[in-house]
């Protein structure tokens, strides 16, 4: 079972929309229980960073969550579910993130217009099963005003204003900081090349 | 960051799951829903269509018409909706703009303004010839275009943004359905008083207007309605046509 975690404010009912429309099927995880059942877990992100975190918590999330990635299972991050697998975020500077990846989350500098609301193009670092079928240079959907740094991990890296991560890997874990479920046929691609795997 | 191109589709237009499919086709950046009618007969938005074309269209969609509390953005939102625009109701209620935004995020509202240009009289005319011309103005119209109000549309815009709105959809009442081209001077008029993406609708009847209203409206992004569909050009064709103008847009 494929779960999609649901801690009230992620964009849940679109992922799962397009997972259907894959032909797989996906369940909204709202409790410890149901994540532990799932086989593949992905994280849709959207709302406020220390929102987000509080959240995980008061759900009793944060727990199985943090033992999902130690045991490296299948996970897909979107957006916020990109930028909670780094130290930090300036978006709520107390709150800790679950340290996969080194480095903080910052707001964007330089640029007039934040977030960033619409189509940008993902320039693909190095090859990864996530972006099989997808040439460097494909658009995606991106909205926010955050951006993780970019890094070894980066499989490919987005311009504006800035180079950030756009999408990441370590192992059975990845994640992307646009919304491949906004993100016509690419972003389709991403969910079916994580689905398939 | 590219320029936008999106699309708008008013209800009962067709069959839902064909027109996601010829969207995705075509390349459409994002599609816009609107119920023209709803608020001036108020009908709510069947929320059905929405759930059909967001089963099967991958791209942002933001649906409009008749939303008058957070309960009806709320369901829309749920039944598959990225965005929500409101109009006349944001206007008789600003609030509104702040408590969808509090809620669901400004990503989440879009405030369209409809927008008329301000008529010189003949007396401000006659002046005209002794004084410089008066800065041109715009008043925001709600109900379709049917209802003027008080409000000036660059002040409306900025404190639209104030409260939480994401996006700005406007409109020219005096270009909308004329195919002359978008209103250029609006346009920039509102995209330099805000930080939030102006999209430009009304007046697009050739390719042409498309490139003017990015390069002199600084638009965000343009609203291309049924011409594109039915009409003699595609939207394929449009956006090779603009990247040869040296304009960023998606081509798929």
């Amino acid at each position: 079972m494929i779960a999609i975690l649901d801690y009230g404010a992620g964009n849940t009912g679109s992922v799962r929309k397009a997972v259907k429309y894959l032909g797989y099927s996906a369940e909204p995880a709202d409790s410890p229980e149901s994540v532990e059942a799932a086989t593949k877990l992905i994280f849709p992100g959207q709302g406020h960073f220390g929102t987000m975190m509080k959240s995980l918590h008061d759900r009793r999330l944060l727990e199985p969550l943090r033992r999902w990635l130690r045991a490296g299972r299948p996970f897909l991050g979107i957006c916020l579910g990109l930028q909670v697998l780094y130290e930090g975020s300036d978006e709520a500077p107390d709150v800790p993130g679950l340290k996969i990846f080194c480095g903080r989350v910052r707001r964007f500098e330089n640029v007039f217009k934040v977030p960033q609301v619409g189509w940008n193009q993902i320039e693909i670092c190095r090859e990864s099963r996530i972006l099989a079928g997808i040439p460097t240079g494909s658009y995606a959907y991106f909205c926010h005003s955050y951006v993780a740094p970019v890094m070894d991990g980066s499989v490919a890296v987005t311009e504006y204003g800035q180079k950030f991560t756009s999408v990441v890997e370590k192992s059975a874990l990845w994640a992307v900081q646009f919304h491949p479920e906004k993100s016509g046929d690419v972003g389709v691609q991403v969910l079916q090349n994580f689905l398939s795997l | 960051m590219v320029k936008g191109v999106r699309f708008l589709e008013l209800r009962d237009a067709g069959d839902p799951s064909e027109l996601a499919d010829a969207y995705n086709r075509q390349g459409a950046d994002e599609l816009v829903l609107l119920d023209i009618s709803a608020s001036r007969e108020g009908r709510a938005t069947l929320m059905e269509t929405v759930n059909q074309v967001a089963s099967r269209l991958f791209i942002p969609l933001t649906v409009g018409g008749g939303i008058r509390t957070l309960d009806d953005a709320r369901r829309l939102l749920s039944s598959g909706a990225d965005k929500i625009s409101v109009n006349t109701s944001a206007v008789e209620s600003p609030a509104l703009i702040e408590e969808i935004a509090s809620r669901f995020g400004s990503q989440a509202v879009v405030v369209a303004i409809d927008a008329r240009r301000k008529r010189v009289d003949s007396r401000a005319s006659n002046e005209e010839s002794t004084h410089p011309s008066p800065k041109a103005a715009w008043t925001v119209t709600t109900h379709g275009g049917s209802r003027e109000t008080a409000l000036d549309a660059c002040e409306w815009a900025e404190r639209v943004e104030s409260l939480g709105a994401g996006e700005i959809l406007l409109t020219s009442m005096d270009t909308d359905g004329v195919q002359t081209g978008f209103d250029c001077e609006l346009t920039a008029a509102v995209a330099g008083r805000v930080r939030i993406p102006v999209i430009a609708s009304g007046g697009a009847g050739e390719p042409r207007h498309f490139a003017e209203v990015f390069l002199k409206g600084h638009a965000d992004a343009a609203l291309a309605a049924s011409i594109f569909h039915f009409g003699q050009y595609s939207l394929p064709d449009l956006k090779s046509y603009l990247r040869q103008e040296g304009i960023p847009v998606r081509v798929i």
